[in-house]
């Protein structure tokens, strides 16, 4: 076909100048010009979704990680506290955290003692998290000698409160809010300017546990985030040794017949399972079957190892390929075994490959959600930190994505805007395990 | 048919010190029938020239010398090929072993992704060929000064071998193949990668290696056959035509295919 109308076209160049373009070069100059546009026009798109993206995210993520804070002085009597007086820490601990609640009371109306307000007494500790008194107590308890003196404590404000310093809360919205009033919010006003009202970064975001339905303020990623690490441990430690293997026997040992013919197309469509059947395969398996803890990191681990594996499969087979069979040849030729020739020659050369394919594959594990939801990685772990290594893979946990769907959920704006910072944190871990990817392929690239 | 098989039991009668003897070797690709029927005779020390047109199957029964075939699923060897008087292709045979006796040398300059050094050792490392690091040293040594690199290569043992020039990157890969201290050393056309100046360099190094080992290279040069053998076989369609001294191939050939591939008319 192209021969034919090279040859058609041959003779009626002759002749021709070459300074003016015919018609027919015009006409693939405007098409090659078209192409180029469609594709400045596909990346332009793309460049532009992708800024929106993250405008979207840091602008409604970014607030999450400060909090406010109410900064008052609270007198912790010994008579309250300690009624033996002989800092047991028994007996300290008997005294509850509504046993704290009257001193902080105490505290916030000598507080905004100078102020004129409406506010009654009693609802003045409106403004702070009824997480407060726990707070104290917990203070106390960590250090008793702090009984008998006045300290000045820094403790989170009530989510209205917050809301209002981060512009998610007028008074109008407070007409009809029992939680607080625009009278509170004049009161909070005033103590921004001496200082007793501020907002300041929040480590308990990303450290602290999650928190009640009512205590949006309290909330934090830290429980989750360790859930998923220890998930990815599972998934790098499993994963990682059988895929591998896997690949090397099929690719280099594998005789070729329809068996594996089979197995290779199998896995190809595994690799695009729905990850909602790898959960309930592990919900399955893991928990039905074998009687796994629900809930843990272990259990979800297995389940995302299921799903991982045909990924790294399908990449460590890709980069094998890709190794020249030159190398293969002459490491043969030399007398190497052939599980020599695959060890010493063409794994690391084929290291670079696998490692990207691997992290592709736990940069998805981590991220996903549905399996988790099957298995019950969803646990509501508002105080407990997994208690050492053995605890941390089998006790009840919660994952980030899990936990950001977790939040999502929940009624109160405020938890929508920790979702979104979730998803900061989120995003900021497969940054560092992409990084590490990129680390790693520098160092096992060889450059000659 | 039965004129190739008269020169081909002359050749054998008259050989002394046969290294490698192949009789009624077939090989099948599949449903393809390679290689049929050849008889041949390697002397030791000497070198050995197959010439013939592409695809005559003589690079493939070159890899049979080394089974090197045998990476290969679907290929199938059949007959017998005997070196020192040891079947090669019996089930006792480990491939492995075989292979450190047999050297081979490939078409494209194929160094590791290592530095010289590495690439040289790592035959006698892994054939347990070297006790101490300064028996490697020696053994590094000698193969680089036997594959005439040596010289070059001395003070940039270190870097990468595949920084080298094609000429130098394929006497590199012979010095790897010598290593080993093979008995044999197969070459699969050495020199069709290099340019006129490298080529020269390996066939005057061919000619030197065959005071210790016996050579058998491929080649589609027909006046390299010609500068670099004492025995020519000639493939022609998976048969082996002709075998005879390299002078009487060239000037003065039994079969009218030997003469016509040498002529220019065919391949």
């Amino acid at each position: 076909m192209t021969q034919d109308t090279a040859d058609m076209a041959a003779p009626a160049q002759q002749g021709k100048s070459l300074l003016t373009q015919d018609a027919r070069t015009r006409k693939r100059n405007a098409a090659e010009t078209r192409f180029k546009a469609y594709g400045i026009a596909a990346l332009g798109f793309s460049i532009l979704f992708l800024a929106v993206l993250l405008f979207a995210i840091i602008r409604n993520g970014v607030p999450a990680f400060t909090q406010t804070f109410v900064t008052i002085e609270i007198a912790l009597p010994a008579d309250v506290l300690d009624k033996n007086g002989n800092r047991d820490i028994e007996d300290i601990k008997k005294v509850s955290t509504f046993g704290y609640n009257p001193l902080i009371e105490d505290a916030l109306v000598a507080a905004v003692a100078g102020i004129e307000t409406e506010v009654e007494d009693g609802d003045l500790k409106k403004m702070l998290s009824s997480s407060a008194g726990a707070a104290v107590r917990d203070a106390v308890i960590a250090n008793p000698d702090l009984i008998g003196q006045t300290i000045a404590f820094e403790l989170l404000a009530s989510s209205r409160v917050d809301g209002y310093l981060k512009g998610r809360v007028t008074r109008e919205d407070l007409a009809r809010d029992k939680n607080l009033d625009a009278a509170h919010l004049d009161l909070v006003d005033a103590l921004i300017e001496t200082g007793g009202v501020a907002r300041k970064f929040n480590w308990d975001f990303i450290l602290g546990s999650d928190a009640s339905e009512s205590r949006p303020e309290q909330a934090g990623m830290g429980v989750a985030m360790l859930g998923s690490v220890f998930m990815m441990l599972v998934v790098l430690l499993l994963s990682l040794p059988i895929g591998v293997a896997a690949s090397i026997y099929l690719e280099e040992f594998a005789p070729q017949n329809w068996i594996t013919d089979l197995i290779e197309v199998n896995i190809s469509n595994l690799a695009a399972v729905p990850s909602i059947v790898f959960g309930i395969l592990g919900l399955a398996v893991f928990i039905q079957f074998a009687h796994l803890p629900q809930s843990a990191p272990l259990v979800g681990g297995l389940t995302l190892t299921l799903m991982t594996l045909p990924t790294i499969v399908i990449s460590t087979r890709a980069s094998l390929k890709a190794v020249p069979p030159s190398i293969r040849a002459a490491a043969l030729g030399v007398g190497a075994s052939e599980m020599q020739t695959v060890f010493h020659h063409v794994l690391p050369l084929a290291m670079p490959g696998i490692l990207t394919g691997t992290i592709i594959g736990l940069a998805q594990a981590l991220g996903e959600t549905a399996p988790l939801l099957l298995i019950g990685m969803v646990g509501y772990i508002a105080s407990n930190y997994p208690d050492g290594i053995a605890s941390g893979f089998l006790d009840p946990n919660s994952a980030m994505p899990a936990q950001i769907f977790e939040w999502a959920k929940r009624a109160d704006p405020a938890y929508y805007e920790r979702a979104w910072g979730g998803i900061i944190i989120l995003l900021v871990f497969l940054m560092t395990m992409n990084i590490i990817a990129i680390i790693l392929r520098r160092r096992f690239e060889r450059r000659w | 048919m039965l004129d190739d098989k008269y020169h081909v039991d002359r050749a054998v009668g008259t050989m002394q010190d046969n290294k490698i003897t192949a009789k009624n070797v077939q090989v099948f690709y599949g449903e393809t029938h390679a290689i049929k029927d050849v008889n041949v005779a390697i002397s030791d020390k000497t070198v050995t020239a197959f010439i013939g047109p592409s695809g005559c199957g003589k690079s493939t029964f070159l890899r049979c010398l080394n089974r090197m075939n045998d990476t290969i699923d679907i290929c199938r060897v059949t007959g017998d090929i005997h070196i020192d008087g040891e079947d090669i292709y019996d089930p006792r045979v480990d491939p492995v072993q075989l292979r450190a006796k047999v050297g081979m040398v490939f078409q494209k300059p194929n160094p590791f992704p290592k530095s010289i050094y590495d690439n040289v050792a790592y035959g006698p490392k892994i054939h347990g060929l070297a006790k101490t690091k300064s028996d490697l040293d020696e053994i590094v040594e000698s193969s680089l000064s036997k594959a005439a690199l040596w010289n070059e290569a001395k003070d940039r043992l270190h870097e990468a071998g595949t920084g080298m020039s094609g000429g130098q990157q394929q006497r590199l890969c012979i010095a790897r193949a010598i290593a080993t201290a093979p008995e044999v050393l197969l070459m699969d056309e050495p020199c069709s990668a290099l340019d006129p100046i490298a080529t020269a360099q390996v066939e005057e190094l061919i000619d030197e290696l065959r005071q210790s080992f016996s050579v058998v290279i491929v080649t589609h040069s027909m006046q390299q056959a010609a500068r670099v053998s004492q025995k020519t076989a000639f493939f022609h369609l998976g048969n082996l035509v002709e075998f005879d001294d390299t002078d009487k191939i060239f000037t003065n050939p039994q079969d009218p295919r030997t003469e016509s591939y040498i002529s220019g008319r065919i391949g």
